[in-house]
């Protein structure tokens, strides 16, 4: 019997049973575009965070003091032993490579502000003008901090929304003097980004050149450097540059940690890739449920059809050829219902992207075909049983009642 | 053309062993018209099984146009039963979902005979059985006396060596199953080699050769020369 005679036969019979075909196409459907959905979501999720990534910076190098080495007892690279400060000449040095766009140095520590009779405990950020550009910062008012050689400090600073509003109230507090500590600033800016970035409160927080903050501080001590690569691609030469220069500088004691933003990308992609696999499986659980019902259906059939089995038997065709047919069957039905399954899995992540556009939600390419052949391959192994069933059918037995 | 030597089949019933065919011998010419007869139970259906190639022997040798076909494995015999031999059933056994034509042309179908070739054979089998305007017609819109003759081209659409018909005019009217017996009848005439197993004492009387069959054995041989 030839393969497309093959085909022909089975299209006929899965046709003249519409009810037990659509039953079993649905399944398979089913299970496909639960593959399909799935993998879109899980796909989707993945590339909104990266995209979440990119738009705070990816070519982001985050420089600490003292090096990341589980030493037992303090493996907290905040709270060890740093041998040798990072300092604000160290930051300096950085501008040297061309793998390096902007440098922000930073200095943390909080004072208490004051203006006319209120006061506060605040966070201050001591850096350069270059963080607004590498954290991505708006203004709302008045500018940043201005362009400035960072070792000299200037009596400015920038305040954050929350500060304007419990301290200068319904007054505008551009041109006014801050006092922090035991010095004074003016207020030349108000920060225009909410939530949290580099893990604090912009709203809470006052940003002052970092000389000043050195001398506010009365500490030479950075707390980080924040170093934005040119490009995706400079990002290990950058980082090689800063580990090189920072040796030299510290008399070649490697002392310093370099921690790349696209490495947390690379973290978050890898969760997300697994939580993708992971739903692709479930639902290749529904394909595994498909098969068996389409095993059950196929071995009552078999029973119903034994006549035919007989039949075809006794007109000349052998075990495998009977065996082939009933796989054929399969093969058709998994088929169909894969390409059903997809038309209905592109429908529904077409419309999850209508729902939810911020949500790229298509389905990668290998969801598909793994959907498909997935299907196809259950079809087929699910199948074998009854398929061996008829084969082996007495022709005898299978003729005797009609 | 068909040798049985001393072939028996053995059934195994419980803990008992029944003789379904005991010993028998059997040598049958080609173009020969042969009727088995006999009571329910004798063996004829078994003996007719075997001649098909759709049963075993437990013991005995089977040749068929001088070929030992019970040492054929199962694909061979598949072979051998599609391209030699014809079946016809008390109860049709078309399948209901394919048209007159189709049914006719399956044996060829399974035989992997390209399109053209089968459409030619099965014109042929529909004008020599009359069945040219039913063609397009599927078994539930004939009658029974149509859908045997369906039966029979499908049978003959090989063109086959032996045609075994078991109750062929069982589940037909009188007239019916006259057309049907002058049909194989007339086949017969051309060549065909035709066995006929019946219960109906009128139809196995018209057969030249009239084998009797009780218990799995052979009792009686209208024509004794042809015995083995």
């Amino acid at each position: 019997m030839t393969a497309a005679d093959t085909l022909a036969f089975s299209f006929l019979t899965l046709r003249s049973y519409p009810s037990r075909t659509l039953m079993m196409l649905a399944a398979m459907a089913l299970g496909v575009a639960a593959v399909v959905i799935l993998t879109a979501l899980g796909e989707g999720a993945r590339r909104y965070i990266s995209r979440e990534f990119a738009s705070l910076g990816t070519h982001l190098l985050i420089v600490l003091p003292g090096r990341s080495e589980t030493t037992g007892a303090a493996p907290s690279l905040f709270v060890g032993v740093t041998p040798r400060d990072l300092t604000i000449a160290d930051a300096v040095a950085l501008h040297r490579s061309r793998s390096i766009r902007r440098v922000a140095p930073m200095i943390i520590g909080s004072a208490t502000a004051a203006w006319r009779q209120r006061s506060r405990e605040l966070a201050v950020l001591g850096s350069t003008r270059s963080l607004l550009a590498l954290r991505h910062w708006r203004m709302q008012q008045g500018r940043f901090l201005p362009e400035l050689a960072p070792e000299l400090a200037q009596p400015v600073c920038v305040i954050g929304t929350k500060v304007r509003r419990e301290l200068f109230a319904a007054h505008s507090p551009l041109g006014e003097w801050l006092r922090l500590g035991e010095r004074r600033c003016r207020v030349i800016g108000v920060l225009a980004t909410e939530g949290r970035s580099i893990g604090l409160d912009v709203e809470d927080l006052v940003v002052i050149p970092v000389a000043s903050a050195r001398a506010l501080f009365n500490s030479p001590s950075l707390f980080r450097i924040l170093v934005e690569a040119r490009s995706r691609a400079a990002i290990p030469r950058a980082k090689a540059f800063i580990l090189d220069t920072l040796r030299q500088r510290h008399q070649g004691e490697a002392d310093v940690t370099v921690v790349t933003q696209d490495a947390v990308l690379a973290t978050f992609d890898r969760i997300f890739k697994a939580l993708t696999l992971t739903v692709a499986g479930i639902a290749a659980i529904s394909l595994t449920v498909a098969g068996v019902l389409i095993m059950n259906v196929m071995l009552v059939t078999v029973s119903q059809r034994r006549a035919e089995i007989g039949l075809l038997k006794a007109l000349g065709a052998s075990r495998r050829l009977i065996q082939t047919l009933f796989l054929s069957e399969a093969a058709l039905l998994s088929l169909g219902g894969a390409l059903l399954g997809l038309l209905l899995g592109w429908s529904g992540s077409r419309l999850l992207a209508a729902l939810y556009p911020a949500l790229p939600a298509d389905a990668p390419a290998w969801a598909v075909m793994g959907a498909c052949s997935m299907a196809l391959i259950t079809g087929l192994l699910f199948a074998l049983l009854p398929a061996r069933r008829a084969a082996s059918l007495d022709p005898v037995q299978a003729l005797m009642r009609h | 053309m068909i040798r049985l030597e001393q072939v028996s089949r053995i059934f195994p019933v419980g803990d008992q062993r029944v003789h379904a065919l005991a010993d028998v011998s059997l040598h049958i010419a080609k173009g020969e018209y042969v009727s088995i007869m006999g009571p329910s139970g004798s063996g004829k259906s078994t003996l007719l099984h075997i001649l098909g190639l759709l049963d075993r022997p437990s013991h005995g040798r089977y040749l068929l146009e001088v070929e030992d076909v019970t040492r054929l494995d199962e694909a061979a015999q598949s072979r051998t039963r599609r391209d030699k031999i014809g079946f016809v059933f008390q109860f049709f056994h078309l399948i209901p979902r394919l048209t007159a034509a189709q049914n006719i042309a399956l044996p060829l179908l399974l035989a992997g005979c390209p399109a053209a070739e089968r459409q030619r054979r099965v014109a042929q089998l529909l004008a020599a059985t009359g069945l040219v305007d039913r063609a397009g017609h599927r078994p539930d819109q004939l009658s029974g006396g149509q859908r045997q003759r369906v039966a029979i081209a499908r049978a003959m659409v090989m063109s086959p060596a032996v045609l075994l018909a078991d109750e062929p005019t069982g589940n037909l009217d009188r007239h019916s199953g006259q057309e049907i017996i002058a049909l194989l009848e007339d086949l017969n005439r051309q060549g065909l080699t035709l066995l006929v197993v019946t219960h109906d004492p009128q139809l196995g009387a018209r057969a030249h050769r009239r084998l009797r069959m009780i218990d799995g054995r052979i009792v009686a041989d209208s024509n004794s020369d042809h015995a083995p």
